[in-house]
């Protein structure tokens, strides 16, 4: 049986010897061109006078673009259509693409974009949720859900905390920049290689800017170096470009953005500001609390509207709020449009929450993690029929049982007392622990994306021919698909071939995001390899007239009333007898139903839970910090894979730590990002990870819902872990004071916002 | 002439590039070697490392060393006689897996994929020289799948076995291209000599002189300026020295911080910790303590080390040279003491009893530069300050000391009233800047708390005073 083995990513011997090829590596005919794009450098304002002559005459250019020499749509939006490809005339952030080069070089290309004269009508830019605010700069009008009557429960509660937390952005920073390559066809067909999560999309907004239906452009990807969101739709200018100007020339044409460009052009993370206020009794428990979202989403809906819905389904986190408000405010800047990021707001929501109970147990003088426990969802054995915000039952909790679990092998109470030791020794450095939990809804909020297709081929010796509509970024997908393909048969993962995602092989496709693609593309390949066997069962059943029962398929073997076959002697025989052996797959997730707007419903097929201890150290002269140990208990059902799930765990919480804690987004105030290169904008490294760092997956985890093989979604929910070095870092800045002040950390915490909230503790000014 | 060097082992002969062309643009667009990746173009992420071989500079055993840089920076007259080997050249003849990659598919090290083989390419060196620091040897490569913590697994899993025999030294093909050597390679101008180099500068004054390019590297892939004679010190053998004499220590223009960091080790340990810090190891291994001198960057971290020291700087134009004091070389921001014609020979540390302390406060630890770069050289006589030195970066638009605070100081108790007196002379000495590494205030708090910390480390029985010692 090739699931629950713990079996190396399938591209991993292609990974070590640098042969697995990412679309910059395909071999492209000689005479390819290469484009670049023209920034805008000022965040709003109208272009008056652009002088493109000198970019024409640069070494090496073809030919230069803007708006006015698109043959179709001029949109690359995902959503709302309201994002040209090359500005309109209007410009609404620094370093939106105003007009395209395709030269013979990405360095003559590069080198040529610089040299426009472009004159400009600056306006004055909105660049914060503040100024968004006060001028009422908004994609739709506030979006609310309503349980019980918050407010009258926190005025009637016996104590209170209100407050309010800034929450940074995050660059996505895939190894892989943005890429693309476009291949002219025949009859004005177009191939399109691009880098992203969302072939479907690419294919449809290249048909559309070409004016072509979509059975004439197919998109192909084999794999990603990373996308974590950033890929979701943010490679659908590189592809347009590339396949306007493949059009035009004729010639194969590819574009890739320097690291610099990626990091200006593209969206990030949602930037969040929560205001929140909360009624508590003495053990903590929450009896009301409202929540009020500020999300700056930038220039041009893309997917914030979601974003922004899913930032408030998970207000909740882990806990059950008897009543609850939160109120959602997607505001309109004049800054890089905000996308898809790993938790899709999920994580921003959460945080909110987290502050609230870190909050309350400061004002108790309480471990946090009492108020946690306090708080929980009660486990899905007590049948308590609580429910979230939106008024979906909890069934599935185990966060009481992972918690306590988690609690005894990280052995946080022993902890706990030896750092309260520590610091009461160590005048200039503290530290501080914490542990939070996440709860995490799987399936698409919009309901209808919750579908996917497969292909799968026995080739008549045997052989096996997988396909599905998910894409490959560096998960595992392939990896965990095959195994469910290779366990129908009883074949050695070996046997099966994983093949690139195609709009040529599975149709209408959704983006792989939301943490679903093993649970869509898995089940979609079992439905189709379950048909393919039985259909060598029933050929096997009639040929060999025997029953059903008589056969079965073990280690490469059918065996056949105790007689053995190899699959390849089988796969011949029911080939020379007219069978197909060629099948599509088909899943749609079951009882799932939403009303954004109303706030109800049943938005997800089930939940994945998990909880992480951090332990960190802080310097009080400073503000530096690191990470020095982290345990956490993650629920992955049943798991396909446990090496892969366990890499999304620790790749997760790193990248979610790293959020919190070193990644700062700054810009300037005329809009500029000023942290656009690795050199400014600091991802953890190697020695930012925990120094200790033990994760396991929770052995009773099973999903209740009829998932494939039972296992859980892991993408996404443990990026929500990273949360507990935040709060260990709020712990360790609490025990630099007298317990008077609460730390209320903003993110990310910096080296620099730790030493202030460090002087906040004692009192100190400048200290001189 | 022509470029030459190994690559995976065979010669290749370069015409007909530009000076400028990149390692990595060569072997991706020339040779379709597409295993190296480009994930930065500017030397921060390490996805380009390859592992560059040279035969040691004046060892007659021959031996060969091994170091891994960035070849998104690295310019191909810079490879000239040595050898480099890529992701594709590490496997076997048969296409065996290196150990280093046989443990990142066992232990699960790579995700996307994009990263690996800069990661391969940094542990195989390591691996080859032995060196198990693995924080330190990957701190140059970003990964933003994995976590590191697999990564790390396979490290020390492949630390253990030997390293495969494949992996040929090609002692004698080394030892014949480094024979052939002329002053022009492939458009570079590369003198062999201090004199060569001196009257050719003086001729040729807005030539472009390049240490380890790890700067100038950037001017070409990021600004896109086309290099005005691109001249190469690696080749200058006096440019290349540590003289260590009685008087102290005589660092070459040309030395790299890695060079620098085994030496200085020995005499100002925090300094070599400082140093640990500085870029990565694959920057370190090209980057010259000339270039942090010389770019008169405010926010290098050698500089402040060096004042601290007392360093002298020496110049030279033609046959004419002087030197002067470090801090005298900074005039204003972009601004040094130096004519046309005029370089950074070497510069000199005085011999000392060791009482530096270096600190390096950034958003990151490893590979990150500084938001605060504060050194301190204190001496203590009879219980009064006898001699404070004291330099930062990043807290004025050069590398600067502080003088008022090291007056306020100076002939005082070593005490805690003297350093409580002495904050409030930063604000006389700097007056720093707002940008996106750190707040003007942020600065000046941590500036003077950083004095408080040397002030800690100086009493014994002091507990944890840097967050790096503390072991979970």
């Amino acid at each position: 049986m090739s699931v629950t083995k713990s079996l190396p990513h399938d591209a991993a011997p292609l990974h070590v010897a640098g042969s697995a090829r990412y679309v910059d590596d395909i071999p492209t005919p000689a005479e390819t061109l290469h484009l670049a794009f023209g920034l805008s450098d000022i965040a709003f304002g109208e272009i008056e006078a652009m002088d493109l002559d000198p970019v024409r005459n640069a070494p090496g250019v073809i030919a230069v673009m803007t708006a006015l020499d698109l043959p179709g749509d001029n949109d690359v939006s995902p959503s709302a259509h309201d994002e040209p490809l090359l500005s309109d005339g209007t410009v609404h952030y620094v370093g939106q693409p105003i007009f395209m080069v395709i030269a013979d070089s990405h360095l003559a290309a590069r080198k040529a974009a610089r040299l426009a004269n472009v004159d400009f009508t600056t306006r004055p830019a909105i660049l914060s949720i503040d100024q968004a605010l006060a001028a009422n700069s908004c994609f739709e009008e506030p979006l609310e859900f309503l349980k019980g009557e918050p407010e009258k429960a926190i005025k009637a509660a016996p104590h209170r905390v209100k407050g309010q937390i800034e929450i940074g952005g995050q660059e996505h920073f895939y190894l892989e920049g943005q890429v693309a390559l476009a291949l002219p066809q025949e009859g004005g067909d177009m191939l399109v290689h691009s880098s992203t999560q969302h072939p479907s999309e690419i294919q449809h907004k290249v048909a559309g800017a070409l004016g072509l239906s979509f059975n004439a452009v197919r998109v192909e990807i084999r794999r990603m170096g990373g996308g974590f969101g950033g890929k979701e739709s943010q490679g659908n200018a590189l592809a347009v470009a590339c396949a306007i100007a493949a059009q035009k020339t004729g010639f194969p044409c590819k574009m890739r953005y320097d690291r610099d460009d990626d990091m200006i052009i593209t969206g990030k993370r949602h930037e969040f500001r929560i205001e929140y206020q909360a009624g508590f009794d003495a053990e903590g428990r929450i009896l009301g609390v409202t929540f009020t979202h500020y999300a700056r989403c930038g220039w041009a809906q893309d997917l914030s509207l979601p974003v922004a819905d899913r930032a408030m389904l998970h207000a909740d986190n882990a806990y059950n709020l008897p009543a609850a408000r939160i109120v959602s405010h997607r505001l309109k800047t004049n800054t890089v449009s905000n996308t898809a990021y790993r938790g899709f707001g999920g994580p921003q929501g959460a945080v909110g929450i987290e502050r609230v109970l870190d909050h309350i147990a400061h004002e108790l003088m309480a471990d946090p993690l009492e108020i946690r426990m306090a708080n929980y969802y009660q486990s899905f054995r007590a049948k308590a029929g609580e429910t979230t915000p939106y008024h979906q039952e909890i069934q599935d909790s185990v966060i009481r049982e992972i918690s306590t679990e988690l609690v005894k092998s990280s052995d946080y109470q022993a902890r706990r007392s030896a750092i309260a030791e520590w610091n009461a020794k160590n005048p200039i450095l503290k530290k501080g622990i914490a542990l939070t939990p996440v709860k995490f809804g799987i399936s698409f909020t919009l309901t209808f994306l919750n579908q996917a297709g497969a292909l799968v081929h026995i080739y008549s010796d045997g052989s096996v021919h997988l396909n599905h509509g998910g894409t490959e970024m560096g998960q595992g997908l392939f990896t965990k698909v095959a195994q469910v393909a290779a366990d129908a048969f009883a074949l050695p993962i070996e046997a099966i071939k994983i093949t690139a995602t195609d709009t040529g092989k599975v149709p209408n496709t959704s983006a792989t995001a939301a943490s679903s693609g093993t649970d869509l593309n898995g089940m979609a390949v079992k439905a189709a390899c379950d048909q393919l066997r039985n259909r060598l069962i029933l050929f096997l059943k009639t040929t060999h007239n025997v029953k059903a029962s008589d056969i079965s398929f073990e280690d490469g073997q059918v065996i056949v009333a105790g007689k053995a076959f190899t699959f390849a002697e089988i796969a011949g025989e029911a080939y020379r007898n007219r069978i197909s052996l060629s099948a599509n797959g088909f899943y749609a997730t079951p009882d799932i139903e939403w009303d954004r707007l109303k706030g109800r419903g049943r938005p997800f097929y089930y939940f994945s839970y998990g909880a992480a201890v951090t332990e960190v150290v802080i310097d009080t002269l400073t503000g530096e910090n690191r990470i020095l140990r982290t345990d956490i208990l993650h629920d992955v059902g049943r798991s396909l894979n446990p090496a892969l799930d366990i890499g999304q765990i620790e790749g997760g919480y790193v990248q979610g730590a790293g959020w919190l804690t070193t990644e700062e987004l700054v810009w300037d105030d005329k809009g500029r990002l000023t942290t656009h290169a690795p050199s400014t904008y600091k991802i953890p490294a190697c020695s930012d990870r925990p120094e200790t760092f033990n994760v396991s997956l929770w052995k009773r985890g099973l999903n209740k819902e009829k998932t494939v093989y039972r296992s859980k979604a892991v993408g996404e929910p443990p990026f929500v872990l990273g949360v507990s070095a935040f709060m260990a870092l709020s712990d360790a800045v609490r025990a630099c004071g007298d317990g008077t002040i609460y730390p209320a950390l903003n993110g990310p915490a910096t080296a620099e916002a730790v030493l202030f909230a460090v002087q906040a503790q004692r009192g100190e000014n400048d200290g001189v | 002439m022509k470029i030459e060097f190994l690559l995976n082992g065979e010669t290749v002969r370069i015409t007909g590039e530009p000076a400028t062309r990149t390692l990595l643009e060569w072997l991706r667009e020339r040779k379709k070697l597409t295993g190296t990746k480009e994930g930065c173009n500017e030397g921060d992420c390490g996805a380009c490392s390859v592992m560059v071989s040279s035969l040691v500079k004046g060892d007659t055993d021959r031996t060969v060393e091994h170091q891994t840089l960035n070849a998104c920076i690295l310019f191909l007259p810079q490879l000239h006689g040595k050898s480099v080997r890529t992701v594709e050249g590490l496997q076997g003849p048969l296409g065996e897996m290196h150990p280093v990659q046989a443990a990142m598919v066992d232990h699960h090290g790579s995700q996307c994929g994009f990263c690996t083989p800069g990661f391969v390419m940094s542990m195989a060196t390591a691996h080859r020289n032995g060196d198990r620091n693995h924080n330190d040897v990957l701190a140059g490569n970003l990964c933003r799948c994995t976590g590191y913590a697999p990564i790390i697994r396979a490290a020390d899993a492949a630390a253990g076995v030997e390293v495969p025999d494949w992996l040929e030294d090609d002692v004698d093909a080394l030892a014949a291209l480094a024979s052939n050597a002329a002053a022009d390679i492939g458009g570079a101008y590369v003198p062999k000599t201090l004199a060569e180099l001196s009257d050719w500068y003086l001729a040729n004054p807005d030539a472009t002189l390049i240490g380890g390019a790890t700067d100038v590297g950037l001017w070409v892939t990021k600004r896109l300026v086309d290099l005005n004679q691109p001249c190469l010190l690696s080749q200058v053998a006096e440019l290349r020295q540590i003289d260590v004499s009685q008087d102290g220590l005589r660092i070459g223009a040309a030395v790299t911080l890695s060079e620098l960091q085994v030496v200085i080790a020995e005499y100002h340990p925090d300094f070599a910790e400082m140093i640990r810090r500085f870029g990565s190891t694959q920057v370190r291994n090209a980057a010259t303590i000339g270039g942090n001198i010389a770019n008169g960057s405010p926010i290098g971290d050698g500089p402040p080390a060096l004042i601290a020291l007392g360093a002298r700087l020496h110049l030279r134009k033609g046959d004419e040279t002087r030197d002067m004091a470090l801090e005298d070389f900074f005039v204003a921001y972009g601004q040094q003491d130096i004519t046309a014609g005029e370089f950074v020979e070497a510069v000199s540390i005085p011999r000392q009893t060791d009482r530096l302390k270096c600190y390096k406060i950034s958003k990151r630890f490893d590979q990150d530069i500084s938001a605060v770069c504060g050194c301190f050289n204190i001496a203590i006589k009879d219980g009064l300050v006898s001699d404070a030195r004291i330099a930062f970066g990043g807290m004025a638009a050069t590398p600067k000391r502080a003088s008022h605070v090291e007056a306020a100081l100076n002939g005082k108790s070593w005490t805690d009233e003297t350093i409580r007196a002495a904050l409030k002379a930063f604000g006389k000495d700097y007056a720093p800047l707002n940008d996106m590494r750190a707040s003007a205030d942020y600065r000046m708090q941590v500036a003077r708390n950083l004095l408080l910390r040397y002030f800690a480390e100086s009493q014994l029985g002091q507990n944890y005073t840097r967050v790096l010692e503390v072991r979970p």
